[in-house]
């Protein structure tokens, strides 16, 4: 069977893989996803929940550029709560549990009505190679797909290997099996490899969960939303049980250490330390004799609870055990065993910053097979894929996201220039200008880019535009607005007496000061609408702050400006230690500023690599 | 490719050994064409050293080090010469009639153990001072930091700083997880011990500076109170440690001397009394000028004088003036009584000053500290978290900036130790 042309083929339909074929599609790319069963579209294959802190940035810069995620999510959640409520808005993050089977639907109804998407259900066995460029993929029936560009978005099928105890299953996730051919291809292709683990907790029968003795968890009664689109709640909104391990739970634990596949050697590869399984915690931190569990509901209609907090590779008998030693637990059925996976990742470094292999031209990867963990970060990695992708194949300038304008483009300077050692996840404290990157100007900072790409549609560019329109008209506003001290205070607000005159905007940056309190100068002010007021309040509380980053960041523009050829002969550059230099030649940073952010680079070097610059520069001028 | 380069390490002239150092990739070679080869690495042994036609040069102890275990990081060859400055001329011209090194620019063999990490920047500031050094004081100050003791300090003040940031981050991106909600008091007292620190390592700098350029004591008096007989005196008693400071031979108007082991300049300023000469008003006001300048001002005290008020609260030391002809003891430059007196007070008097020296010596170290100081105290008044946070970045970057580097892997690194982060 003959395939038609594409421009864009994805590989897999997970969450990179989904976002990178309407990514594709919508910069105008003829798109085929390729994925093994239309219903494996939107699997929530850990933990279902979607945001939280770093991760929900990830989400709303996601729909801030026009993609799925945040959507699905909205459609799909059934207990929202905004993480750091009570601090800043900068560090606030929006999360949400899922539905999983609302989840699914919601992406799958979105791949199905989208234009220039065709999905095909297949097994990819190999990719098809000319002229060292990837051009295509070949089916498991022979048949091939040819396209332009291929991304690769499969997860942990890379020598992907599940573990129960001393349980050996070969395969991507449960149920799942392998593609040998192209791991094979992409084995031959000599790309530094590196191994991780990740773990899961056992599942359990809700209705087995003595509920009633549990404390409860309820979601936020005003719920902050995913997509700048969404107005309502969705789905009903339901509460989590709280439950804690105990001494005898950690016993058993301790007991069995040799025979949890962690701990009995069976895995060498490299966990994340801010997920780690109950074996981990038991023994890191022995002086606790208690851990919190999260008792999260992973549907409306489903009795499947996720217990968040006890992933394990310990083997059945010993999962029975100490689940049933947790209070609430004491009857719980287990409807299937916890596990952890052990798979291969292709270092990152080698990719450049739009995600594509600098060894095969055409060929770009997304998510887990990158060295990340999580939805979120594996969506955010699809959408830059997808994208860079499509505008390669229809002969567009390349995109680079940067670290001062969005997460998405902080992940990706981090992969790309200083690699992974532990499954890589957002955190707020990875970005430098957290107080301007938050998740509530997502869209002031990234639907303009989206607009220039050609990837917003009409209705959200209206909803943008208006929004954008009312923040300025408020912003006018506010900077009109002038008091004196004394004027301030003749209203009741509290200001030194420096007799400096502040405009509204000055005065809304003190703390406790909001937008009714400068109703008392002006009227007109209580004009404004509450979502503008809120936003102006963020931005007044950050200004003088970003003012400062702003001003850190121009000069790291001038690094950040300052390109480094592909081809710059590091093995020229007099006085560079051999660890630097292997290290760079690896990398291949693209500007002086990523140079600066390779692990170990040193003032000195940076120098060194300036001054080869600027004699290459006086060579060819 | 890295070049070779080599340069007398001694002071030109005569003297009993001369050394030469080439350091490079060539090094080897060279030792090879000169001296037939070269001792193991971190060895030494005698060789002749020899010219173009075979001719012998001279006798030299040759000693090889093999990079990266040298100073530059480098191979690195020692030529120990006789101190003849022929024999150096004629070696230098056979080494760079070999075509495979160059002359090393000043400063050169430091700069490679830089770029090669074998130095961070405040050992080589340290470095510098060491080879400056005149008196005791000044090499155990420069020594201090050339076997890293700044950079140990401020390693140590960063892990403060870090174990700070990893407090904060840990609230701020594991909210939703078993850490400690209110981290202030803990973050408040890692910061404290920081800025106390930071605070007598930047007081201490201001004295590091006068150890490294020399203290300043102004004698101040009447005119014919007997400040140039002192200063005379004192050039002639004690060492002097210069001698092409202008008017040294007969008229000193100052003297640099060795007091226990402290750089010391002594100034004359001119004669201090009410006049109507304007010329002579300008020179008074000068010498009060210069006299607020120096470290210590010692006032030769003469029964009709009258201090000018800008100096009455500024006096650290009083010696009654001319003992010899008041009797009443005090100090005479004349007969030198009282002059031990006085060089054990000033000597007592900076001394203890430079006991307030800690590890930072420069300016540039200073400022650096000052800026994270500034940071550390915005931390500890904040209110919002995040905000505080940034504030400890600040200042973990203006710490860097005296050392080294720091970035968000040591700060999570710093949380996954301590605490148990995964629900």
């Amino acid at each position: 069977m003959k395939h038609p042309d594409f421009d864009v083929v994805i590989v897999g339909g997970g969450h990179a893989g989904v976002e990178a074929a309407d990514a594709a599609r919508r910069t105008g790319a003829r798109t085929a996803l390729v994925t093994l069963r239309r219903e494996d579209l939107g699997v929530m294959s850990c933990n279902p929940a979607i945001g939280g802190l770093g991760k929900g940035h990830l989400v709303r810069e996601i729909d801030a550029l026009g993609g799925i995620m945040g959507r699905a999510a909205d459609a799909s959640g059934i207990q929202y709560r905004l993480l750091n409520r009570r601090k800043g808005a900068a560090v606030q993050g929006p999360r949400t549990q899922s539905d999983r089977a609302l989840y699914a639907a919601a992406i799958r109804n979105h791949v199905a009505e989208a234009d220039g998407l065709t999905l095909i259900e297949a097994e990819v066995a190999d990719l098809i190679v000319r002229d060292n460029r990837a051009c295509g993929v070949v089916l498991a029936d022979g048949s091939e797909v040819p396209a332009n560009a291929v991304v690769l978005t499969t997860g942990t099928f890379l020598r992907g290997i599940i573990h129960i105890g001393d349980r050996k299953i070969e395969g991507g996730r449960m149920g799942d099996r392998p593609s040998v051919a192209l791991a094979n291809r992409m084995e031959n292709l000599g790309l530094p490899l590196g191994r991780l683990k990740t773990g899961t907790p056992p599942r359990l029968a809700g209705k087995s969960i003595n509920w009633d003795i549990l404390q409860e968890q309820q979601a936020d009664e005003d719920p902050t939303f995913f997509s700048f689109l969404t107005t309502k709640v969705h789905a009903r909104q339901i509460a989590c049980g709280i439950t804690h391990t105990n001494a005898h739970t950690h016993d058993i634990i301790q007991k069995n250490l040799g025979r949890s596949a962690m701990y009995g050697g069976m895995i060498g590869g490299i966990g994340p330390r801010y997920c780690p399984s109950i074996e981990d915690k038991v023994v890191r931190f022995a002086d606790k004799d208690s851990h919190q569990i999260f008792l999260e509901p992973e549907g409306l209609t489903t009795d499947v609870v996720y217990p968040n907090g006890i992933s394990t590779s310990l083997p059945e008998d010993v999962q029975h055990d100490y689940v049933h030693s947790i209070v609430g637990l004491e009857r719980a059925e287990i409807l299937q065993p916890g596990y952890a996976i052990e798979y291969d990742f292709v270092d990152p470094t080698s990719l450049s910053d739009q995600l594509e292999l600098r060894v095969l031209g055409g060929l770009h990867l997304a998510g887990q097979i990158n060295g990340t963990t999580g939805y979120e970060e594996a969506a955010a990695q699809g959408l830059v894929a997808g994208l860079s992708a499509a505008r390669q194949s229809l002969g567009l300038d390349p995109v680079t996201f940067s670290r001062r304008e969005s997460y998405i483009g902080v992940m990706i300077d981090d992969l790309v220039t200083r690699g992974v050692a532990e499954p890589y996840r957002m955190f707020t404290s990875r970005a430098e200008y957290r107080l301007s990157l938050r998740a509530d100007n997502a869209d002031a900072r990234l639907t303009p880019i989206g607009l220039s790409l050609g990837i917003i549609d009409d209705t959200r560019k209206q909803v943008f535009e208006a929004k954008m329109e009312r923040l300025e008209k408020g912003r006018a506003l506010l900077n009109s607005v002038t008091a004196t001290p004394k004027e301030a205070q003749a209203v009741g607000i509290t200001v030194n007496s420096d007799g400096k005159r502040r405009t509204g905007m000055e005065l809304l940056a003190f703390p406790d000061l909001d937008i009714a309190d400068l109703a008392r100068i002006s009227p007109e002010v209580s004009g404004l609408d509450c979502e503008t007021a809120s936003q102006l309040k963020i931005e007044a509380t950050y200004a003088t702050y970003v003012a400062r980053q702003q001003k850190d960041a121009e000069a790291l523009n001038r690094d950040e400006a300052k390109q480094i050829p592909q081809d710059f002969p590091y093995g020229e550059v007099v006085g560079l230690s051999n660890e630097l230099r292997g290290k760079l030649t690896r990398v291949r940073p693209s500007t002086l500023g990523q140079a600066g952010r390779i692990d170990g680079m040193t003032p000195a070097a940076l120098a060194l690599i300036l001054t080869k610059l600027r004699q290459l520069d006086r060579i060819s001028a | 490719m890295m070049q070779t380069i080599f340069a007398l390490a001694t002071a030109r002239g005569k003297a009993g050994v001369a050394i030469i150092r080439v350091s490079g990739p060539e090094a080897r070679a060279i030792g090879e064409v000169l001296c037939g080869s070269v001792p193991t690495a971190g060895s030494h042994s005698l060789r002749a050293v020899r010219g173009e036609g075979g001719t012998t040069l001279d006798q030299a102890l040759v000693l090889w080090f093999e990079g990266p275990n040298s100073f530059t990081g480098e191979d690195v060859l020692e030529l120990h010469l006789h101190g003849s400055v022929a024999v150096v001329r004629a070696v230098e011209a056979r080494i760079a009639a070999t075509g495979l090194a160059r002359e090393a620019e000043p400063g050169e063999f430091t700069k490679r153990a830089l770029l090669n990490d074998r130095l961070d920047l405040a050992q080589v500031e340290g470095l510098g001072d060491l080879i400056e050094a005149e008196t005791e004081a000044q090499r155990e100050q420069a020594q201090r930091v050339f076997t890293g003791a700044l950079s140990e300090k401020m390693a140590h003040l960063r892990e403060l700083g870090i174990r700070a940031a990893a407090l904060l981050t840990a609230t701020i991106d594991f909210a939703d997880e078993e850490v400690p909600v209110d981290v202030l008091p803990e973050v408040r007292d890692l910061l404290t011990e920081a800025m106390v620190e930071l605070e007598q390592e930047i007081e201490g700098s201001h004295v590091a500076e006068r150890v490294r350029d020399g203290f300043e004591v102004a004698i101040l008096g009447a005119p014919n109170a007997g400040k140039s007989t002192l200063i005379n005196t004192l050039a002639g008693r004690e060492i002097a440690i210069t001698s092409d400071i202008a008017g040294t031979t007969r008229d000193v108007l100052e003297v640099r001397l060795d007091i226990a082991g402290l750089p010391v300049t002594v100034l004359d300023t001119a004669g201090l009394r009410d006049s109507e000469d304007a010329i002579e008003v300008i020179g008074v006001s000068r010498a009060v000028e210069r006299a607020l300048a120096a470290d210590l001002r010692v006032l030769l005290k003469t029964d009709d004088f009258e201090l000018p008020t800008a100096l009455e609260q500024n006096i650290d030391l009083v010696y009654g003036a001319k003992a010899d002809l008041t009797g009443n003891g005090g100090i005479s430059g004349l007969t030198g009584e009282g002059v031990d007196q006085f060089v054990a007070d000033v000597a007592r008097i900076l001394s203890e000053r430079v006991s307030k020296v800690r590890t930072a010596i420069s300016s540039r170290q200073r400022q650096g500290m000052q800026r994270a100081l500034v940071a550390f105290g915005h931390v500890i008044s904040s209110v919002e978290t995040e905000i505080a946070a940034e504030h400890v970045q600040d200042g973990l970057h203006a710490l860097d900036s005296v050392i080294g580097h720091v970035d968000v892997e040591a700060i999570l690194g710093e949380i996954f130790s301590r605490f148990c982060i995964g629900k």
